[in-house]
């Protein structure tokens, strides 16, 4: 193995899996941008922060949106900013490299160092905008047409591209990226997740909350069920509550930190009643 | 060199559903070759499917091929870089003698990859396997050509045609291809995308920058901002559909193409309306045949700037399009035929064409041929759809 390659095991509060850091390195190694799928809350975000400081990489995060151009992530020029300067002497308004700002993929390819660049919820945007960020991903390089200025990523980046799974993205997109999709934590892990947030927290409260966790998960017509942040914010606030016992067959205190959807209350009260009769 | 391990593993996969090709195989390669797999088994297995499966999807299908080829292996890590890199210089180099599954595997690849790869790291000459390639490629039952190879599973499926019944083989290769290469629901939306077209009309909230600039000069220098309306969607497209009968075999594909308009965001106005065999004084709202509209009542509500996209096979007797009144009965239009109604319609649209499922070697000889004279007809397949696309944004009228 090249001996200055830094593997990627996770940090102090980000775990990851045996998958998840062969992608990590595979995307470092073959330099080809890791696309990350999952389940919302399965830290899919909080993946880019992990690398960014397990390598000590500054992170730059690109939130793309469903009006987010290809264009916005490589630079913007403020024509109206340059306008308005036009009318005062005290900028040179000649230069026009003053008003063309950067944007994240940008500021990556322009960076000293190499950096962690993130690419948020890519499947927000319109249906083309993968495509159109190809040709830069790969070649890693894009011109500035108002200066005729070339940038180019002296340190090809580590990108990282989140999705949320509903969405087809491209083929071609696809075919270029190193693909990696978070399953949703296993018990097992999920407690060391919960040890790492919490450290000194009572075990019989993690287990209790675990189990009842899993079984508002287990329940059928969730339209979100909760998920690992949900359950972190959870044990946050039965903590800071004092809370030391749960049971999911009594009443659950701060319910609405898991579930967030009043449907979702609905049909928890009803599957809990539901059970309850069956049980007694 | 030990037997073939890896692409057998390749061609498993593509026989499984697993879109992967050589540009897989170049990353598998260049991951072994950094050394990645460090030496485990359960190490090579992430690598592997990191760098190959793009899709959770894909995910079982992998695992499915990996623990039938790898069960028990011992890492050969530099057998496998060795092979892969083998293979692909051996199929770069012969390309016009490549079978069909293995161009298809080479489609998707960017030869300057390869090259590339292959002058880094392969230094020395193995013996070919030529054995393996032709064992290979004998897998041809298998639905290769998903994806990236989409364009030429077209081809082929268009080759059909001219092509004697010698190898029944072939056929069902054909099969096999159209299972994997129906249109998708996206591949339809980046056709339908052609139909994009933008105005500008409602609230100034834009920054119009030639104005600005127009206005500021002629304000010597003072800044004026001038705005305008942003650029809103301007299509507005009538979606007909053939449901029921002769189409039942295509009804995947017509609501596939109807999520595909729906999830357009760029019409300004979609309206959706069913039909059965032939169009007889009235459509309908939904595939039940419910919420009937009177076709005078459609034309009057939709101007002929309104697009038209007829989808259905074409395929009826001939008195059921010719005959006054058609199949059914319509009160108050009793005299006009199948034929008529849809004149009517093509008259009334400057802009509309028929999509037709059924292969284009079928159009001869009933009444696809009667309504294609009447209609633009495409085939209802990736290069149909897009052809049919263009010609309606085509300039004038057509």
């Amino acid at each position: 193995m090249n001996p200055d390659f830094r593997s990627f095991r996770g940090t102090d509060s980000y775990l990851t899996s045996e998958g998840l850091e062969a992608a990590v390195d595979c995307a470092l190694t073959l330099e080809r941008p890791l696309l990350v799928r999952g389940e919302p809350g399965t830290g899919k975000t909080l993946l880019a922060e992990a690398v960014s400081q397990a390598l000590g990489l500054p992170l730059i995060r690109w939130q793309v949106k469903s009006t987010t151009r290809a264009q916005d992530g490589l630079y913007v020029y403020d024509t109206v900013q340059r306008l308005y300067d036009s009318r005062f002497d005290d900028r040179a308004v000649d230069d026009i490299s003053h008003y063309i700002k950067l944007g994240a993929m940008g500021q990556a390819f322009d960076a000293k160092e190499r950096v962690v660049l993130l690419i948020d919820e890519i499947d927000k945007a319109d249906v083309e905008f993968p495509n159109d960020l190809l040709n830069e991903l790969d070649r890693m390089r894009f011109r500035i047409d108002e200066t005729q200025r070339e940038v180019v990523a002296v340190h090809r980046p580590f990108v990282l591209i989140t999705s949320n799974a509903e969405k087809e993205l491209p083929d071609a997109f696809l075919r270029r990226c190193v693909f990696h999709f978070i399953d949703f934590p296993e018990r097992e892990l999920m407690r060391r997740i919960v040890d790492v947030h919490h450290p000194n927290v009572n075990e019989a409260l993690v287990e209790q909350a675990l189990e009842a966790f899993y079984g508002i998960r287990g329940m059928r017509r969730l339209r979100k069920p909760p998920s690992t942040s949900e359950l972190i914010d959870w044990v946050t606030v039965l903590l800071q509550a004092g809370i030391g016992e749960v049971r999911l067959a009594q009443e659950l205190p701060f319910l609405g930190t898991l579930l967030k959807k009043e449907q979702d209350l609905a049909s928890f009260a009803d599957q809990l009643a539901g059970g309850r009769r069956f049980r007694s | 060199m030990s037997a073939a391990l890896v692409v057998p593993f390749l061609y498993a996969l593509r026989s499984r559903g697993v879109p992967v090709g050589a540009q897989e195989a170049v990353a598998l390669a260049e991951a072994l070759g950094h050394g990645l797999h460090n030496s485990s088994l359960d190490r090579f297995y992430h690598v592997a499917r990191a760098v190959m499966v793009h899709s959770e999807r894909h995910l079982d299908a992998f695992d499915q091929a990996f623990s039938a080829h790898f069960r028990g292996v011992d890492v050969p890590a530099a057998a496998i870089h060795d092979e892969l890199l083998e293979w692909l210089k051996q199929a770069a180099g012969q390309r016009p003698e490549l079978t069909d599954e293995e161009r298809a595997l080479f489609d998707a690849m960017d030869p300057e990859e390869i090259e590339r790869l292959l002058r880094e790291r392969l230094e020395n000459q193995k013996e070919r396997h030529d054995g393996g390639s032709r064992h290979i490629g004998t897998g041809g039952k298998s639905p290769f050509g998903h994806s990236g190879a989409a364009r030429k599973g077209i081809r082929i499926g268009g080759r059909s045609g001219g092509r004697s019944a010698i190898r029944v083989a072939d056929a069902r290769l054909y099969q096999g291809y159209r299972e994997d290469l129906v249109l998708d629901v996206r591949q339809m939306q980046v056709a339908l995308r052609k139909l994009r077209a933008f105005n500008r009309e409602g609230g100034e909230r834009e920054l119009d920058i030639e104005g600005t600039i127009d206005a500021t000069a002629s304000n010597a220098g003072e800044l004026e901002v001038i705005t305008r309306p942003p650029r809103r969607p301007d299509t507005r497209l009538i979606l007909l559909m053939d449901v029921g009968g002769s189409m039942d075999p295509y009804a995947h594909l017509v609501s596939r193409l109807f999520s595909a308009a729906k999830k357009s965001t760029h019409f300004k106005e979609l309206h959706t309306y069913y039909f059965h065999n032939c169009v007889y004084g009235r459509v309908y709202g939904t595939e039940n045949f419910d919420q009937p509209k009177l076709v005078p009542d459609l034309l009057h509500e939709c101007g002929p700037h309104f697009k038209l996209v007829l989808v259905g096979d074409a395929l009826m007797a001939p008195y059921e399009l010719m005959a006054e009144g058609g199949f059914r009965d319509i009160e108050g239009d009793e005299r006009t035929s199948g034929l008529a109604w849809l004149m009517r319609l093509r008259e009334h649209f400057h802009r509309s064409v028929w999509l037709n499922p059924e292969p284009k070697r079928m159009w001869r000889g009933n009444t696809i041929e009667t309504l294609a004279e009447v209609y633009p007809m495409f085939p209802l397949t990736l290069e149909g759809l897009g052809e049919g696309m263009s010609h309606l944004v085509r300039v004038g009228r057509g």
